[in-house]
């Protein structure tokens, strides 16, 4: 979906629902997902219906993920880091979820 | 001199004389300014490098990326090393949430800013806005799809990453960026399957009165050859009136409408635009007062002359202020920052006199020939009001085009009743993707002006912002009396 020109290059690696993807340094999580051919980041609130990346500069809100624990993040604002745990979210948080039992 | 840079909320000074909101090419150039003129101004920035969306990614582009950029993304080198030689402090990574007056009697602002996971309530003298634009929304259906984006996200993702769509790569919309980035797709080696513009040639003869002016442009040599170009190497076809983005899970390809005929094309890559409008969010959520811009179809922050909104000690710069472009952008940038060290008795007024005078001349400069632009490249009502009912006009909740006009038929008056019906607007973009287009519905369906109709409110704070970090705010007495009734500190 999305390619390199040769001047920029994968040289560290995070995960995205577990898998390695490589990065290049300087890019946002959401343009290194894309270039790795992954589309759909996660699944609608209100739908389900699946999303990805529309405005890559933090307007649209469509490039959630949850990164390093962390729910929601605008991943076209996220500079990815080498060892980043990225996961992809599915329609809404549950309530329940990160409640103390 | 140096930039000081800082990266944890709690390095963050309560006090501020200038705080600059933005460091794309309006901010950077008030930060220079500011800090020529003595001040160390404190400028916020949600990005991790200075540059805004115009230079995005310059700080680490390479040679090939600045020959497919060109000599306008290249201009702001220049820019960023003056800042980064300047005496202000630079915050990147951090999102200004909140701004306001700081007390009841108007003197001095107040603005909520996270950082590394915790905020701060930062006081300022004077701020100066610099939240530049976003792209217009383009609703049409299928718009949602994964692999459908904004031409403006395809040249970020191409400065920041030299990331180039591939597959069947579609163009659509209108307006120079949409042209621009087509030329740069191919100059990158891309393959641009067509160019779907919906600029509707019954604009020429009302952008024709507006030609002299445009004479004088730089931009139209350049632009009248990047067309011939363009024109002479992919598929495309003028005059679109209807559009739809096909697939299933992910965008297949478009079905398009030319005269009376409906046209398809596989797609794999999506790059919808229709122009940029100022990112209100901020300004709004702060009280300014907007105004409606007929030429440019949008709203606008109600400025003087001197860039001053409608709040005390609040001016706004750049294309947040009025679309112009970048090098208009630094203009206003610098002479927000002028009146700022007027304001702070940092220059002698004979100075400043002279200074604004030639900042002046050099804006009204730049903004030659840009009501041809903006008359010419309006977009199309159909693709402003969504004539489809099955569009989505708010992807957040999921609203549709039919369900929106359908309550307006009812009798909603305005956008903030609409959310009460729907809610339109109340998802995370908060309005950022629908607010325009929902203004520009109700103006279709009741012949009121949008004027009339205006935005939806924007409030505070302007992103989602968790909880916690709320509650973390260090407790001023005012608001440990508001909670327990007392101004002592809880154990």
């Amino acid at each position: 979906m999305f390619r390199r020109i040769p001047e920029t290059r994968g040289t560290l690696t995070f995960t995205f629902d577990g898998q390695p993807v490589q990065a290049a340094p300087g890019d946002s999580v959401a343009a290194a997902l894309l270039q790795a051919g992954i589309r759909t980041f996660r699944t609608s609130v209100a739908s389900g219906a699946p999303r990805g990346p529309h405005c890559l500069m933090g307007a649209c809100f469509d490039c959630l993920l949850t990164i390093d624990g962390v729910a929601n993040r605008q991943s076209c604002l996220v500079e990815v880091a080498e060892g980043m745990d990225v996961r992809s979210q599915h329609g809404a948080r549950p309530v329940t979820e990160g409640v103390l039992p | 001199m140096t930039v000081h840079t800082i990266d944890r909320a709690d390095a963050l000074a309560p006090n501020h004389e200038l705080v600059i909101i933005g460091s794309g090419p309006a901010g950077l150039a008030a930060a220079v300014e500011a800090a020529a003129g003595g001040l160390a101004p404190l400028v916020l920035d949600e990005q991790a490098h200075p540059g805004g969306q115009m230079y995005h990614g310059i700080t680490h582009c390479g040679p090939e990326r600045l020959r497919i950029l060109g000599p306008d993304y290249r201009r702001g080198l220049d820019l960023v090393r003056a800042f980064q030689a300047s005496g202000a402090i630079h915050a990147p990574r951090a999102l200004v949430w909140g701004l306001g007056p700081a007390s009841q009697d108007g003197s001095g602002l107040q603005l909520g800013v996270s950082l590394g996971g915790r905020s701060r309530l930062l006081k300022a003298n004077r701020v100066i806005l610099a939240t530049g634009a976003q792209e217009r929304p383009m609703p049409v259906p299928g718009w949602t799809l994964p692999g459908v984006l904004t031409a403006g996200a395809g040249q970020i993702a191409l400065k920041t990453s030299g990331l180039v769509p591939s597959g069947e790569v579609v163009l659509a919309g209108t307006g120079p960026l949409l042209y621009l980035l087509a030329h740069q797709l191919l100059l990158a080696g891309a393959r641009v399957a067509a160019v779907l513009d919906t600029c509707d040639p019954a604009r020429i003869p009302r952008a024709l009165p507006h030609l002299p002016g445009f004479l004088g442009s730089p931009y139209l040599f350049r632009g009248l050859r990047l067309m011939a170009r363009l024109r002479g190497s992919v598929r495309f076809h003028g005059h679109v009136t209807a559009l739809e983005i096909l697939g299933e899970d992910r965008v297949q390809g478009v079905r398009f409408r030319l005269g009376s005929r409906w046209r398809e094309q596989p797609a794999d890559v999506v790059l919808l635009h229709q122009g940029v409008v100022p990112n209100l969010n901020l300004a709004g959520s702060a009280g300014c007062a907007l105004c409606w811009n007929e030429s440019q179809r949008c709203f606008q922050p109600r400025l003087a002359a001197t860039g001053e909104s409608s709040l005390a000690g609040l001016a706004v710069a750049g294309d947040g202020a009025a679309v112009a472009g970048a090098a208009a952008a630094e203009v206003s940038g610098r002479m927000a920052a002028l009146e700022a060290l007027a304001a702070l008795g940092r220059l002698p007024a004979a100075a400043v006199a002279g200074r604004r005078r030639t900042l002046a001349r050099d804006l009204a400069r730049l903004h030659r020939g840009r009501r041809f632009l903006d008359t010419l490249y309006l977009p199309p009502a159909a693709f402003r009001a969504p004539a489809d009912d099955r569009t989505l006009v708010c992807r957040c909740e999921e609203i549709t085009a039919g369900q929106v006009r359908a309550a307006i038929a009812l009798g909603v008056p305005g956008p903030n009743q609409l959310k009460a019906f729907l809610r339109p607007g109340m998802g995370p973009c908060q309005g950022r993707l629908c607010a325009l287009t929902l203004t520009e519905m109700i103006a279709a369906q009741t012949g009121a002006s949008p004027a009339e109709i205006g935005l939806c409110r924007f409030r505070a704070p302007v992103k989602p912002l968790a909880l916690g970090e709320l509650a973390g705010l260090p407790a001023t007495p005012e608001a440990l009396l508001a909670v327990t009734g007392s101004t002592l500190p809880i154990d």
